[in-house]
């Protein structure tokens, strides 16, 4: 579990290669990720940036190469994953129950604006808001290190800087971000790995 | 954990639109063969149990399309195995849950089918013990058949041939069920099935 204020492991990420449909994407990829730090991925479409997280996700194998990391990961990816019967609320509350707690659900909707939102069933939800609830779902997981592609795509502006002051919160309590971007998220201070 | 998957895969299936169509289904094949075979009251009550078991296992594959399709395209399985859950914990959490949402209605409506296709009471309850041994085994093959043919436009129809051939064990055993022993065999193959399936689901749903 996360501890607020406690300090994470480092995430090491030593000579990664990557292989997709018998095509190498990248190889030999290291980085380092220390508590409160944050690394960007960036890089032409097709370089590999969304490989990279979900293969820090667990959800692509390494060709080559290892990923060192102790502590506990939430992925957000390309999709939301809200099932559209469903409200928001019963949503993040599931999602919250398999993360071992909704402890963090109230503060999470807040962080991301939604709270006016949780009665509301996730079909009738704009791309943008379905983007902020997904964000909330990674900042109510409690997770240390959080992986987000493209986290800023479809959110305005009020939105962005939510999820900047967000990201601001988990570095100082000793959390990890590790994210896809293209152009400016807020994370000025970010180590920057470029692929491609 | 795995009582919370398996409670949400409950709950979706609860509240998906296509809850009743398999026992539906079931119920009109039970009411449309008297009328194809014809009113001989003994021809059906012979034929009734293959008819109920081939009815069974069609109706078992009436929602494959929405047992795992739907997320894997939306991220839902990505989100589980991000979280360190295995893939065959879910696919057992989708087994139980599809065999709850197609086969306990099914069996709820059996009293109705063999009224149908007029069976007698025996003849009924043993069925229904062989129903109760042998879908296990039909919303396992359901599964594995889902697992392999997620992504796939018009997969349900592919699930339907890969699932056919595979059920032939279940289906003798089920319907010859009123010989010594096959209720055995059904139960065994049913456990085989079960004991497969989740793994198989799981290795096809395995990203590459």
């Amino acid at each position: 579990m996360f501890k607020p204020g406690g300090v994470s492991e480092a995430l090491e990420i030593t000579d990664l290669a990557c292989r997709r449909g018998g095509r190498l994407l990248f190889e030999g990829v290291s980085a380092r990720v220390n508590p409160g730090g944050a690394l960007l991925l960036v890089g032409p479409n097709g370089a590999g940036k969304s490989s990279l997280l979900r293969l820090l996700a667990g959800l692509l194998p390494a060709a080559d190469g290892t990923v060192a990391f102790a502590g506990r990961q939430a992925f957000a990816g390309h999709e939301v994953a809200l099932k559209p019967r469903q409200t928001l609320g019963a949503e993040l509350a599931h999602w919250a129950r398999l993360d071992g707690g909704q402890a963090l659900v109230p503060g999470a909707l807040a962080a991301m604006n939604l709270a006016p939102l949780v009665d509301v069933p996730c079909r009738m939800l704009s791309s943008g808001q379905k983007r902020r609830a997904a964000i909330a779902r990674v900042i109510a997981a409690g997770a240390d290190l959080w992986l987000l592609d493209e986290p800023t795509a479809g959110l305005d502006a009020a939105s962005a800087d939510l999820l900047a002051q967000a990201m601001a919160i988990h570095r100082a309590a000793g959390g990890l971000i590790v994210a896809a971007v293209h152009g400016d998220i807020g994370l000025g201070d970010a180590a920057v790995l470029r692929l491609g | 954990m795995i009582w919370a998957l398996f409670r949400r895969d409950v709950l979706m299936i609860a509240r998906s639109p296509v809850l009743w169509l398999p026992v539906l289904f079931f119920v009109l094949v039970a009411a449309l063969f008297p009328f194809a075979v014809g009113p001989d009251a003994r021809l059906l009550a012979r034929i009734a149990p293959g008819i109920i078991w081939v009815a069974a296992l069609l109706a078992s594959l009436l929602p494959v399309e929405t047992l795992l399709a739907p997320d894997v395209e939306d991220g839902t399985i990505d989100q589980l195995i991000a979280r360190g859950i295995p893939l065959e914990i879910i696919c057992t959490g989708r087994i139980a849950a599809h065999w709850l949402g197609f086969a306990v209605p099914l069996l709820m409506a059996l009293p109705v089918a063999g009224v149908l296709l007029g069976l007698n009471a025996d003849t009924a309850t043993r069925l229904g013990l062989a129903l109760l041994v042998g879908t296990p085994a039909l919303a396992s093959l359901a599964v594995v058949a889902a697992a392999l043919t997620a992504g796939l436009k018009g997969g349900g129809a592919l699930a339907g041939l890969i699932v056919l051939p595979l059920a032939l064990p279940v289906l003798i055993f089920g319907v010859g069920s009123d010989v010594a022993g096959a209720l055995r065999l059904l139960a065994a193959a049913s456990l085989v099935a079960l004991a497969v399936g989740p793994f198989a689901a799981a290795a096809a749903l395995r990203p590459d």
